[in-house]
């Protein structure tokens, strides 16, 4: 496509006799005007992202010898990955958490999203601008609130301790599992709450009186009007939370600890400290792997719900 | 949009909720405020008293002060170049017929698929193969990569909302190309054009996983916070410089979701991104 852009763009100066025959076909060909108009955006896309990811899989065939690149072809880190227990125990972890927060993120979402699409009428401009400030303020400072709040003399021990209520500080607060879960919840919940509302609001709200008339009560009218109706805001929620949130490692590192450690974390340090890229490399496409698949079983399973339902 | 009687009926549980999630939201983040204004090292209750020794320390600091130039350029060249490039993948999306279109619409949507610990690790290996170094000019390229996704969705949504007819009469009129351009399409773009800014400048000031990666010896500035967080007497620093950065990023969204959804919202929904 690049090749085309840039015959097309040699075509651009009506001189010569040749050329002048291949401006006009550029003139009338809308497809190729539009390409060419596209082409440095695709370039840009292209050059950083799909060549560095070329690299990325050519890397995970290859080994390091400390500073230089064993360029021969080997299955090795594949192996090493696959078959060391750390890193399936840390994929699993990762999934499940992520699984987690997505589930919670979009229970959390849905109630709050209806409300705003059927509910508000007179300021639904100000509900949408409140809701989408926090999902653009910075994320390191949403998951440094949570350190804040949850440390051994944070918020909750400290006021815990003011109150009277416990004598010593709780150490279960921070650095588990479940605080990387209530960390990314919160960090994520307003990602969820516009897709879903978007869906919702798409929704033709005769179809609603529709289901009445006929005979619908609130409940029923939800579950085989509403719902299947918004499915696909749901589906896009759960995407746009889920596939990042596997591949988080600052929210693991703030507030995870030992037990709350993901696969990111990993795949970091092996770019870091570790220095053994090629199998940082080959962790990293093991993860997208993992999530690439469940995300296509999901979106499978859930169009197949959808279409049952209606 | 019309809605039924059973619809524009009052639901309190559901505001009650509603109320509760707003909460939920804003919360957590509003401890980081407060305890910045707080006169004592630890962040702990009781509050000791009122002080603005943190802000005064953080406004002396040169580190810091270097890291957040880093990030103002990083982010307005970024910036920058994702609205031009999303100008000219939405011109191209609305105003020409091309076959095959959707699959190349799918490709500028990928990063926002994609976690982002891979794109900064696989940025980083590029880096290091075509020899250009870990500086500000790799970060602004992952940068560039993020953005440019958000910039095509807000520009698309505004190309799309006005009448393609405009621009022809300007054409059958004498204008040429970029006369139209400037004088019909770009006035009537403005909003998404200056909303699409706003919007990559505010994901590249806070973006903290590929800078991470990308950044080598000049820190920008979420990259220097997350330094810092390492160390328990520069806590109350990383409090007052995160205070700080909300109150300008909650100024800069407000007006930037404003500019954007007052144009484009209207009968129908918003594409939401």
């Amino acid at each position: 496509m690049a090749s085309e852009a840039e015959a097309a763009g040699r075509t651009h100066a009506p001189t010569g006799f040749l050329p002048r025959r291949l401006n006009a076909l550029f003139l009338r060909s809308e497809a190729l005007r539009g390409y060419l108009l596209l082409s440095p955006t695709m370039i840009v896309m292209i050059g950083t992202m799909c060549v560095p990811i070329g690299l990325t899989i050519a890397y995970s065939f290859w080994t390091q010898d400390y500073l230089a690149m064993d360029t021969s072809f080997t299955l090795d880190n594949y192996q090493e990955a696959m078959s060391r227990e750390i890193y399936r125990a840390l994929l699993l972890r990762s999934l499940m958490i992520s699984g987690t927060v997505t589930v919670l993120t979009v229970v959390i979402a849905y109630p709050m999203a209806y409300y705003v699409a059927f509910h508000v009428h007179t300021n639904k401009l100000g509900w949408i601008i409140l809701l989408s400030i926090p999902f653009l303020t910075s994320y390191l400072l949403r998951v440094f609130a949570w350190k804040v709040i949850l440390g051994y003399e944070g918020v909750i021990n400290s006021g815990l301790i003011g109150l009277g209520l416990i004598e010593e500080p709780l150490a279960v607060l921070l650095y588990n599992p479940t605080s990387v879960i209530i960390t990314l919840t919160h960090a994520w919940a307003a990602f969820a709450i516009l897709p879903i509302f978007v869906s919702l609001e798409k929704i033709d709200r005769s179809l609603l009186e529709a289901a009445t008339d006929l005979g619908d009560g609130p409940v029923m009218r939800f579950l085989r009007v509403t719902l299947p109706l918004s499915l696909p805001g749901v589906i896009a929620a759960s995407l746009m939370i889920f596939i990042p949130t596997v591949g988080d490692y600052v929210t693991p590192d703030l507030v995870g600890g030992r037990d709350g450690r993901m696969i990111a974390n990993i795949i970091q340090a092996q770019f870091g400290r570790a220095n053994n890229w090629p199998l940082g490399a080959s962790l990293s496409l093991i993860m997208m792997l993992a999530v690439t698949i469940i995300s296509l079983g999901y979106i499978l399973i859930t169009s197949f719900l959808t279409k049952r339902i209606s | 949009m019309s809605s039924g009687s059973y619809m524009s009926r009052r639901n309190t549980p559901l505001f009650i909720y509603a109320i509760l999630c707003l909460a939920f939201l804003y919360v957590p983040v509003m401890f980081l405020p407060l305890f910045s204004f707080n006169d004592s090292q630890y962040i702990a209750f009781p509050i000791k008293g009122f002080t603005l020794r943190w802000y005064e320390e953080m406004w002396h600091s040169g580190p810091m002060h270097q890291a957040l130039w880093n990030s103002i350029k990083v982010a307005a060249v970024s910036a920058c170049l994702s609205t031009l490039l999303g100008i000219f993948a939405a011109k191209a999306f609305t105003r020409f017929r091309m076959p095959g279109s959707k699959p190349v619409i799918g490709i500028i949507m990928l990063p926002l698929v994609i976690p982002e610990i891979i794109l900064g690790t696989s940025l980083l290996i590029l880096v290091n193969n075509i020899g250009l170094g870990l500086s500000l000019i790799s970060v602004t390229m992952g940068h560039m990569l993020l953005s440019v996704p958000f910039a095509v969705a807000v520009l698309i949504s505004r190309f799309e909302g006005f009448d393609k007819s405009i621009e022809e009469a300007s054409a059958d009129l004498g204008e040429n190309a970029w006369g139209t351009f400037r004088r019909i399409t770009l006035p009537l773009v403005f909003p998404g054009v200056l909303s699409s800014f706003l919007l990559c400048f505010v994901i590249s000031f806070d973006e903290f996983i590929i800078a991470f990666f990308l950044a080598g010896s000049e820190p920008t500035l979420p990259v220097f916070m997350y330094s810092q967080m390492r160390f328990p007497q520069r806590l109350p620093g990383v409090l007052a410089m995160g205070a700080a950065i909300l109150m300008v990023s909650f100024i800069v969204i407000s007006f930037a979701e404003w500019v954007r959804r007052r144009g484009s919202y209207g009968g129908q929904a918003d594409t939401g991104l």
